[in-house]
């Protein structure tokens, strides 16, 4: 009985408060109005397009007859979309590394996982994944202009965010300094990085490194690629990190130089901690605005997920299929963020508190 | 039994010490480091310049002066092939500080509405601009730029061209909008027009200042000055006209055209950042608290009253900074307008590295550009972000 009661309750405060959402006013029911009227505008084509007219088997010819999305075109390319050019008969590859990196992010999301052994786990499965994608020791060379699609763009972005973080560490700690000639450099080299827009860091790490660094013409582009993304990272990871650092009172240190603790200890045990752990759900938003940054990547050629995409539309077989293409990679990239950015506020709450920048 | 004078010591220390002091401890393993750093820099500079001359690239910014033989789609200022190279790269520059201001603008005005309608508190509304921002904020912006730019080409061709109350059209060539010119003005009309401006904002400032800037006195001056500067157009038989697009032949003519390039990075940049914009601009209203309304409205002021004298003042403190950073990212990823084929200034840049091989100089003067342009923005929002922070002093 009383559960019946209960949900009539229940619909009534939903009634109410659709109505009041709704129809509340006359400004409001306008706005209603209109943007029912937008709906109905923009919905049905898409339902035409995306449903009704859409073709999901056959060849791309009975696609363009049918005029709507050829979902087949995905079927058929999600493949190449996924790994591109990287060799079919060593697919397992790429895929363990897709699968080793989004468990260990899965893992690492995980507030009761975080202690040292993490740490370790990182290396090894980072040192894991260079070895299976390039291949070496037991297993077949795979020359990094064949990798392609979702793995080099996880695998760049967690390698050179992970990469970065103790370089940013260290920034931050020298911009924070008592050492003015290391605080200045670290000024100079994180406002370079910050001005600077990434496509012409990928620039100079496609023209200049080859020329600046000794016998650097065979070293190879992804790799190159890396480091220059690591450094550029580490800029606006240090700039995070340091947000975390002020809030940190300048008592505890005093107060652990009292104790006899040297500067690295202090840090070590009693600010880092703190600082780094305040600033976590800044630095997943970060990585969620990093990790759609990789597909710049595309610019200098290298064949991240939103390259293969556009890639997989040139297939003569499958001529001119973008908006598919597109919107496949589109729902990837979105669910990977959008799972990023639940996680930060749920991080937020967990963790009771936040720095902005 | 001597009296000691005790002579003021100087007011502050001498330079070498505060150059000491500045310097820090460590003074010796620092200045190592330093060095070690200078040296790897001087090292990666002198195998660059080696590798240029090994092969055969004199290292130097001579080449600017150098004839560029290649052409750019669009500029402001002309440019045909043949004309030296650093006017290749004024070219971009411009293009690139012609889109990136305008999407500031579009972005801002599309930002500030989306953020409104947010917290209009219609149901429908907010949770339609909620899924939009979230759709636009993680997808990358060079996917959506891919989405525009073959958008923008599968346009019909003009003679079939899609247009809105026969105004605007969209084709494969270009976007048309009608624009609005003033002819047949003399050079004191102009003058007369720009001194009513100027007056105008002398009006403004000193109403600002001590005298009360109430809504309908900045109506009268509006208005007054709209209706001196028709007064001015009157006499002089200088008018405006609207020039429309208009379909003749196989093409259209009248109007402004907007490449298809150009058209798809605005539309990209102004779409991206109006969802960067709107969330800011929703932050920066809900981080004034709900109180203030109510203690507010027991004091009898309207709502918009209350939105305009109490929450946007404050709210702004919160929002200047933030779009402050969204104005400079925006222009930084202006420069993905090299994937797309609109000529801004990496576009140039990349050009001329790889026409004439000085991609080192080329660089470097595409990265000072970028910092001296991120530094002038930065700096002329911080002395915006200056007057709107220091008035009512909260922190």
């Amino acid at each position: 009985m009383t559960d019946g009661f209960q949900t009539v309750r229940q619909a009534n405060v939903i009634f109410d408060r659709l109505r009041r959402g709704l129809f509340g006013g006359w400004l409001n029911t306008s706005l209603t109005v209109l943007t029912v009227v937008l709906l109905v505008w923009i919905v049905p084509p898409l339902i035409r397009w995306g449903l009704l007219d859409a073709s999901f088997s056959g060849p791309s010819g009975d696609c363009v007859a049918a005029g709507g999305a050829c979902w087949s075109f995905v079927a058929a390319k999600l493949r190449f979309i996924l790994f591109a050019f990287y060799p079919p008969d060593l697919q397992w590859r790429p895929l363990l590394v897709m699968l080793l990196l989004v468990a260990l992010l899965v893992i690492t999301a995980q507030p009761r996982f975080w202690r040292r052994e993490l740490l370790i786990a990182w290396i090894v499965v980072i040192v894991g994944s260079w070895v299976l994608m390039s291949g070496g020791w037991l297993l077949l060379r795979v020359p990094s202009n064949q990798w392609g699609g979702l793995p080099v763009t996880l695998f760049v972005w967690t390698v050179c965010f992970a990469l970065a973080m103790p370089l940013a560490v260290l920034l931050a700690l020298a911009r924070r300094s008592r050492m003015g000639g290391l605080r200045t450099v670290s000024i100079l080299l994180i406002e370079l990085m910050r001005g600077t827009p990434m496509v012409a860091i990928l620039y100079v790490a496609m023209l200049i490194l080859p020329m600046a660094i000794p016998g650097g013409q065979g070293f190879d582009k992804t790799l190159r690629a890396m480091i220059m993304i690591t450094l550029f990272w580490s800029a606006y990871v240090a700039e995070v990190v340091r947000a975390g650092l002020q809030t940190i009172p300048a008592g505890q240190e005093e107060a652990a130089t009292a104790l006899g603790l040297g500067y690295w200890r202090t840090m070590q045990l009693i600010v880092l901690p703190q600082a780094l752990r305040l600033v976590i759900p800044g630095l997943v938003n970060l990585a969620i605005g990093f990790l759609l940054a990789t597909s710049l990547l595309a610019v200098i050629g290298i064949f991240d997920l939103l390259n293969a995409a556009r890639a997989s539309a040139t297939d003569p077989q499958w001529l001119g299929f973008y908006d598919e293409a597109y919107l496949t990679v589109a729902v990837i990239y979105f669910v990977f963020c959008y799972a990023g950015s639940r996680y930060s506020r749920w991080l937020e709450r967990r963790l009771g508190s936040h720095v902005r920048p | 039994m001597t009296t000691e004078t005790i002579l003021p010591g100087p007011t502050r220390p001498g330079i070498l010490r505060q150059v000491r002091a500045w310097w820090g401890p460590h003074a010796l393993s620092q200045g190592l480091f330093i060095a070690a750093l200078g040296l790897l820099v001087i090292v990666l500079a002198s195998n660059t310049l080696a590798t240029m001359t090994r092969i055969g690239i004199t290292p130097g910014f001579d080449f600017l002066w150098r004839s560029a033989n290649f052409e750019i789609g669009e500029g402001l200022i002309p440019f045909r092939a043949g004309d030296p190279y650093f006017r290749a790269i004024l070219v971009g520059l411009l293009n690139t500080i012609k889109v990136a201001a305008l999407g500031c603008v579009f972005a801002t005005i599309l930002g500030v509405i989306l953020g409104v309608a947010g917290l209009s508190g219609n149901l429908l509304l907010a949770t339609l601009v909620r899924w939009y921002i979230e759709a636009i904020r993680n997808t990358p912006l060079l996917l959506q730029l891919f989405f525009w730019i073959a958008l923008a080409k599968s346009f019909p061709p003009p003679r079939a061209a899609i247009s809105a109350f026969d105004s605007v059209f969209l084709t494969n060539r270009g976007v048309f909008v009608p624009t609005v010119n003033l002819v047949e003005a003399s050079a004191w009309t102009w003058w007369l027009i720009i001194a009513i401006v100027a007056a105008l904002v002398a009006g403004l400032s000193w109403l600002r200042r001590g005298h009360g800037l109430t809504l309908s006195r900045f109506g009268v001056l509006f208005v007054a000055g709209l209706v001196a500067i028709a007064i001015v157009l009157l006499l002089s038989d200088g008018r405006f006209s609207a020039e429309l697009p208009v379909l003749a032949g196989f093409n259209i003519r009248g109007g402004a055209s907007l490449t298809p390039e150009f058209a798809a990075l605005l539309t990209g940049l102004t779409v991206k950042f109006s969802a960067a914009i709107a969330e800011i601009v929703r932050a920066g209203i809900q981080s004034v608290s709900q109180g203030q309304w109510e203690a507010a409205r027991t004091l009898g002021l309207r709502d918009g009253q209350i939105m305009r004298l109490i929450v946007l003042p404050q709210a702004l403190r919160v929002i200047t900074p933030l779009t402050t950073s969204s104005y400079l990212d925006l222009t930084k990823d202006s420069s993905l307008a090299v994937a797309i084929g609109y000529p801004d200034l990496v576009n140039v840049i990349n050009t001329t590295a790889n026409t004439t091989g000085q991609s080192f100089e080329a660089l470097a003067i595409l990265i000072g550009l970028y910092l001296t342009l991120n530094l002038t923005v930065s700096a002329a929002m911080n002395l915006y972000n200056r007057r709107v922070a220091l008035r009512g002093q909260a922190r």
